[in-house]
């Protein structure tokens, strides 16, 4: 690339050690906020006593429900991740593999593409009646079943790139051997797109935890998932600022360790629309 | 031969996504049509469903809410994918010139692109606060008066789409820098053989080869900007009056507030004709940008 020499290297790391600053700063200053008191909060004050009563108070306190947020977003990340991988990677597989109509594989992408820009909330109004009509109202289920949706266009994209990246003469010497076709998938192609399998999975998992706006208007108390507590922490009559601080820094811990074990593989999946 | 499963496996791998998106979205959307031309009431729990055809559509034309949410729906994404695109496309280049480190500031400048949004409207909504946020601390500090970031008209959509460059230029450079290491290397090592300097190799070499990444970034983004709701929901709601109100804001204002389900509808279907019409003009854009493709 560009060779930085003398003062230009030096303003170049300069200007990148800036950037990164600017980028953790702020999740530093909100971490730093999580350890005060709301009085020491409130006086802006920067040498204080820690204390760990917020984190106490959102995660071990008689009147927070987080813990049951907590678990209400995982079961909901954990399965919807599951379904959206089983039916997304099916579908990736015969779109690319087997052989459809140009007008049936080109109407179902095309749609996936328009539902996946439409903002989300022009779906929520109907998503609700529907779940009270057949009685998943505030349920988990309903939760579900719409992050699945929201997901597959994601997944089915991801997939078929990386199904397209495998020559097809693999699966065909399988069946030239007298394997099934069904066979060929599950035990030769399958397994060669694990990487694409952890990049979509740990994308849909990300991307339903820190879903808001449909769990937002589908969910009812008991069936909160964190950000929508997050969003009560700040939005009561008087916003509780140490809770709500602390909530955030929670809320990015499963993003922070699924980044940390599947860099490589998130990486890949966020840059894969580019690259292709 | 072949057996059932074998005969038949397009439908079987093809179908379960089929009948989702059947069920999940295009059966929403069709009850969507049919709530856009009703009036909807709620009496004892039920659900009185009134044929009026012309009336939500002429509450459409009288939104001025809306007209001036899809102003702003429109002023924020145009100003925060510009900016994104030039400071990710800068951070790109400067991060391969570097050869040190590489690793390190990838991996830290993915965190916010993973974070929950309402995570971070919580988080700018403490450093904005007027009173102890950490940015009116150093305005303070610096002997400058402190400022109301988002308590006042003129700032805070300005404040908001900060928020949204701090949140999304990362998930840009990871885009550009991706194309920036496909550069071939040969064709920089002849351009310097040539005696390019840095800044001819940066403008006259490398930005024209990354014209295609950075439509699709420009693109991703667009969209992603106007589906935007989380964040603003948690740093303003809107507010204050109607400066940062965008599409989202109103329609849940509309469905979920008042209770307004037919004019909801049509409002959805304005938002998706809207969307589908700055997503053509933002493709005519990039085209332009990106040349003959």
């Amino acid at each position: 690339m560009l060779v930085l020499r003398g003062y230009s290297r030096i303003i170049g790391i300069l200007l990148l050690a800036l950037g990164v600053f600017i980028i953790i700063g702020p999740f530093l200053w909100v971490a730093l906020q999580s350890f005060k008191y709301e009085i020491e909060i409130l006086k802006g004050s920067w040498i204080f006593p820690p204390t760990l009563f917020n984190y106490a108070d959102v995660l071990v306190s008689r009147r927070s429900d987080f813990p049951r947020n907590v678990l209400n977003s995982f079961v909901v990340a954990a399965i919807s991740t599951f379904f959206v991988l089983i039916v997304g990677t099916l579908a990736a597989y015969s779109l690319s593999r087997l052989t459809w109509s140009k007008w049936i594989s080109a109407g179902f992408l095309g749609w996936t593409l328009i539902f996946n820009m439409i903002p989300p909330l022009t779906l929520v109004g109907p998503w609700y009646l529907i779940s009270r009509e057949i009685g998943l109202s505030g349920s988990l289920t309903a939760v579900v079943l719409t992050h699945i949706a929201l997901h597959l266009p994601m997944t089915i994209w991801m997939m078929m790139a990386y199904f397209s990246d495998l020559p097809r003469d693999i699966e065909e010497a399988a069946m030239v051997d007298g394997c099934r076709r069904i066979d060929a998938f599950w035990r030769i192609s399958l397994p060669l797109v694990t990487p694409g399998l952890i990049a979509a999975g740990v994308l849909a998992f990300v991307f339903s935890w820190n879903e808001f706006s449909v769990a937002l208007n589908l969910t009812s108390r008991a069936t909160a998932t964190v950000p929508v507590a997050i969003a009560r922490f700040a939005q009561q009559y008087e916003i509780q600022y140490g809770q709500m601080a602390a909530a955030s820094v929670l809320s990015t811990i499963p993003a922070l360790v699924l980044m940390f074990f599947g860099q490589r593989f998130v990486v890949q999946g966020l840059t894969m629309g580019a690259v292709k | 031969m072949t057996d059932f499963i074998d005969r038949h496996l397009k439908w079987f791998t093809l179908g379960p996504a089929a009948v989702l998106l059947l069920l999940l979205t295009i059966y929403p959307i069709v009850n969507l049509l049919f709530m856009s031309v009703s009036t909807i009431r709620f009496e004892q729990a039920q659900e009185v469903w009134t044929f009026t055809p012309m009336q939500n559509l002429r509450s459409l034309i009288g939104d001025e809410i809306f007209r001036i949410a899809l102003w702003n729906t429109v002023v924020f994404a145009f100003a925060s994918v510009i900016i994104e695109i030039v400071l990710g496309l800068a951070l790109a280049i400067l991060v391969a010139s570097i050869t040190a480190l590489k690793g390190i500031v990838r991996t830290v400048l993915i965190v916010p692109v993973l974070m929950p949004p309402v995570a971070i409207g919580s988080m700018w909504k403490l450093m904005y606060s007027h009173d102890f946020g950490v940015f009116n601390q150093a305005l303070t500090a610096l002997g400058l008066s402190p400022v109301n970031w988002t308590g006042s008209t003129s700032l805070a959509l300005i404040s908001v789409i900060i928020v949204d460059v701090w949140h999304w230029t990362p998930f840009v450079f990871l885009i550009l820098f991706a194309a920036v290491e496909g550069v071939p290397k040969e064709v920089i090592e002849a351009a310097r053989v040539d005696g390019a300097r840095n800044h001819d190799i940066a403008f006259k070499i490398v930005i024209p080869l990354l014209k295609p990444a950075i439509v699709v970034a420009m693109l991703f983004r667009t969209i992603l900007a106007f589906k935007v709701f989380d964040q603003i929901f948690l740093l303003t709601s809107g507010g204050p009056g109607t400066s940062t109100e965008v599409v989202s804001l109103h329609l849940y204002r509309v469905f979920f507030m008042q209770n307004e389900l037919g004019y909801g509808a049509t409002l959805s279907f304005a938002i998706i004709a809207a969307t589908i019409a700055f997503l053509w003009v933002g493709r005519r854009v990039g085209a332009a940008v990106g040349g003959s493709r």
